[in-house]
Order: structure tokens, then C-alpha cells, then sequence
């Protein structure tokens, strides 16, 4: 799961982060979830694709329980799109990378 | 870019099988390996019916042994989804979103995905609360109340596999009985954390303002009576639907979308053989679901070797 493009947030950074000025996608995973693996390199060939533009940051669901519980998170594989601080876009499950992208297009 | 002599859609067991067989065959496959890559045993635990496993074995181990045992022998697997096929005239075309492929022969293999209730307030709470995988969303569910909709397998399996999670399963079952094989019936209708509720319909999930389950409403379909159960989440074990968007009015399908085939796994379409849960809506098992994988693999080097233009050396290296 390790790029050097992804930021990994945790329940005591992620507020600075998705208040950060530019929009951030969060990717929701644990080890134990297949579709977060298969999920996985998509979202590292987003973080390539908009870098710049767009923060992409996975968060452990297993290390940090609070913030996927304050965003109603009970299903992984989930994206979250951030920007100025609030949701705009939510992605549960596989998705492919084509559909991806133009939800965020919508908004980066 | 030249003209494969088998492409086959999907990777689960039925495809993988097909890979490994028509690999072995020398017709160097190309599959192409979906979204839900390696099917639904990606999705599930311990898996004890696959024969030659006396403790059983994990199925995304299971299926990742099939994947390496398929490529040792040659099988190229990309990583992509088919967005389109064209089986209009021969070459068949087989497009993904990078790239667009051509073969001889066609091995469909796109299983089938889980089926959901049809509630409007299931398909806005996917993912907080409504899920098709206990697997990969039981963990979010500790010390809850959850449901377990449905009265097969699978829907037994995911019920004893939540109950490590939840603080109550109850099973909700639109009939009286289970379809459950007995092994399974009787670890669910054993288990004192699992709760039975027959002839029961899901009417309504709430909570959709809150943005989160926090109950169902359920109608005995002999009573008419209602009642509200407060739960966390809903499991939806409902059964599968076959994986066919892509081939609408080009190969035969029965009412409920299977693929219909004849004499072992041919098509409407010749040189188009299917596997599978894809035109599979009797057995459904992982071991069915190889067995004819391995039948389409067969059928399919049987095909080739029928074409006129079939195989020429130069075709078999460029391939």
C-alpha cells in the first residue's frame, strides 16, 4: 500500500489534512479486505494522475476506528472526496477507474 | 496487434480453470480478469467443499494458487475490465478501457454478482450500514444488532461468520424453511447469538436521513403483520445475478439473464463458450464452476482446431 504519493492519515491528522486547502480523496481500507487490495492500485495510479492537484491519502480502518465512525463509514472499500472540509463525493466498493475519474473531475 | 486464438472473460474458478487448460493446450489465453477479480471466493473465508483441502482452505488463497498455477503454464492476465464485445463477425473483438483485443474463440466466464433487495433506502445505505459482504464489513459491526437477509448457503455461512462480530444475527427468510445444505442449517439453527425470522419480508430500511441503518421493518407474508426490529446493519444474502449487461441481443439468454448452453458449454454464437455462474443456475459451486471451465477449454481447443486458418506457427509465437 506504500507510494510515495500517498499520505497515510491517522485520527489525529485527518482533520488538518481534509482542511488543508486542497481537495483530498481518502481511501478507507484494512488488510483483511480483499476488494481494498484489488481497490488499491487504482487509487495509487490517481494519486500519479492528479498529483498536484488533488491529496490522495488511504487511512487504516483497523488503527483508526473514530474517523470512518463520525463519517458513517461501515463498508470498505469507501472513497471519500474532501474538499474545503466537507464530503462531496462518496465511492462504496470496487469501482473502476474510468468512473473514478469523473466523479472527481466534477470537483478537482 | 495480432489475432488471439482464445480470450476469456473473467477470474474466477470457472476462467482460471479455462486458462490453465487452454494454456496447457499451447493456445496461449489472454484473460482478462474484472472488476471483482478472482470471483467469489475473493469474498468469502474458509472454504471446505473444494476437494483435496481436509482442513479446508482460504478462498482468496485458493484462488491465487489457481491464478500462478494458470500463468505457469502461459496464461497472460491483464488487469482490466471487457467494457464491450463485438461478436458480429469473426475476428470477435474484445474492448477494455486501454486496449482492444481480437480472437478466435471466446470463453465467457463473468460469474455473477450479488443481488440486492431492490429498496430505494438499501442502495443509499450501501456501505453504512447495507452490505453484500460480511467478510469485508463485519468488522464495523462489534457488540451490534445486524440482519442477515436470506435462507442459502451463503446466507447461513454469513451469518455464523458475523457472529463473531455482532451481539445478535438475526437471519430474516421469506419462507419457512431453509435452502441451506443441513451442515449449514444446523451450525446457524444451533448458534445462540443466531435468531430466526420466517416468512418474513424486508419492507423498509431506515435510517435514511440519519445516513445510517438504525432499523428494518419486516411483514409476515402470511400474516400481513409488520413489526420494526432495531438493527445496525443489514446483510443482504439474497442470491446472485449472472454478470451478461455485455452480451445483450448477442448471445441466447434465458428469461433470467444466464447464458443459455448446449452441448457441453457452446453458445448461440459458435466459437463463443460459456462457464460458470454465468450460465450455471443449478449448482453454483466453486467445483462446478472449474469442472466447466475445464469443459469450455476443451470445447474451445476443439473449435480451433476445426477453423480453417487455424494455428499457423507464426500465429501461435505472435500470439
Amino acid at each position: 500500500m506504500a507510494s510515495e504519493k500517498i499520505q497515510t492519515l491517522t485520527d489525529g491528522n485527518f482533520e488538518q489534512t481534509i482542511n488543508g486547502g486542497t481537495p483530498v480523496l481518502v481511501d478507507f481500507w484494512a488488510e483483511w479486505c480483499g476488494p481494498c487490495k484489488r481497490m488499491s492500485p487504482t487509487v495509487d495510479e490517481l494519486a500519479g494522475e492528479y498529483n498536484g492537484r488533488m491529496v490522495v491519502a488511504k487511512m487504516n480502518v483497523d488503527d483508526n476506528p473514530a474517523t470512518p465512525m463520525r463519517f458513517s463509514v461501515r463498508g470498505i472499500p469507501t472513497l471519500l472526496l474532501f474538499k474545503g472540509g466537507q464530503v462531496v463525493e462518496q465511492v462504496v466498493g470496487l469501482t473502476d477507474k474510468d468512473a473514478l475519474k469523473k466523479m472527481i473531475d466534477k470537483h478537482v | 496487434m495480432p489475432v488471439r486464438n482464445v480470450i476469456i472473460i473473467g477470474s474466477g474458478p470457472a476462467g482460471l480453470t479455462a486458462a490453465l487448460y487452454t494454456a496447457r493446450a499451447n493456445l496461449k489465453p489472454l484473460v482478462v480478469e474484472g472488476l471483482e477479480a478472482g470471483g467469489q471466493l475473493m469474498l468469502t473465508t474458509l472454504v471446505e467443499n473444494w476437494p483435496g483441502f481436509r482442513d479446508g482452505i482460504m478462498g482468496p488463497e485458493l484462488m491465487a494458487e489457481m491464478r500462478t498455477q494458470a500463468e505457469r503454464f502461459g496464461a497472460e492476465i491483464v488487469r482490466s475490465h471487457v467494457s464491450r464485445v463485438d461478436l458480429s463477425g469473426h475476428p470477435y473483438r474484445v474492448v477494455t478501457p486501454d486496449e482492444t483485443f481480437e480472437c478466435r474463440a471466446l470463453i465467457v466466464a463473468t460469474g455473477a454478482s450479488a443481488r440486492l433487495l431492490g429498496l430505494p433506502s438499501e442502495r443509499a445505505l450501501l456501505g453504512h450500514g447495507v452490505s453484500t459482504c460480511a467478510t469485508c464489513d463485519g468488522y464495523f459491526f462489534r457488540g451490534k444488532p445486524i440482519a442477515v437477509v436470506g435462507g442459502g448457503d451463503s446466507a447461513m455461512e454469513e451469518a455464523v461468520f458475523l457472529t463473531r462480530f455482532a451481539s445478535q444475527v438475526t437471519v430474516v427468510h421469506r419462507r419457512p424453511t431453509l435452502r441451506a445444505s443441513k451442515i449449514m442449517q444446523d451450525k446457524a439453527l444451533s448458534h445462540p447469538k443466531i435468531a430466526f425470522e420466517w416468512n418474513a419480508d424486508v419492507e423498509e430500511i431506515h435510517d435514511l436521513g440519519k445516513g445510517e441503518v438504525t432499523s428494518m421493518v419486516l411483514r409476515n407474508n402470511q400474516t400481513g403483520a409488520r413489526k420494526e426490529v432495531p438493527v445496525d446493519g443489514v446483510f443482504v444474502a439474497i442470491g446472485h445475478t449472472p454478470n451478461t449487461a455485455l452480451f445483450n441481443g448477442q448471445i441466447e439468454m434465458d428469461a433470467s439473464g444466464y447464458i443459455v448452453t448446449h452441448a457441453g458449454t457452446r453458445t448461440s454464437v459458435p466459437g463463443v463458450f460459456a462457464c460458470g455462474d454465468v450460465q450455471d443456475r443449478i449448482y453454483r459451486q466453486a467445483i462446478t464452476a472449474a469442472g466447466s471451465g475445464c469443459m469450455a477449454a476443451i470445447d474451445a481447443e476443439k473449435y480451433l482446431e476445426g477453423l480453417p486458418q487455424h494455428l499457423g506457427e507464426a500465429e501461435l509465437t505472435a500470439g
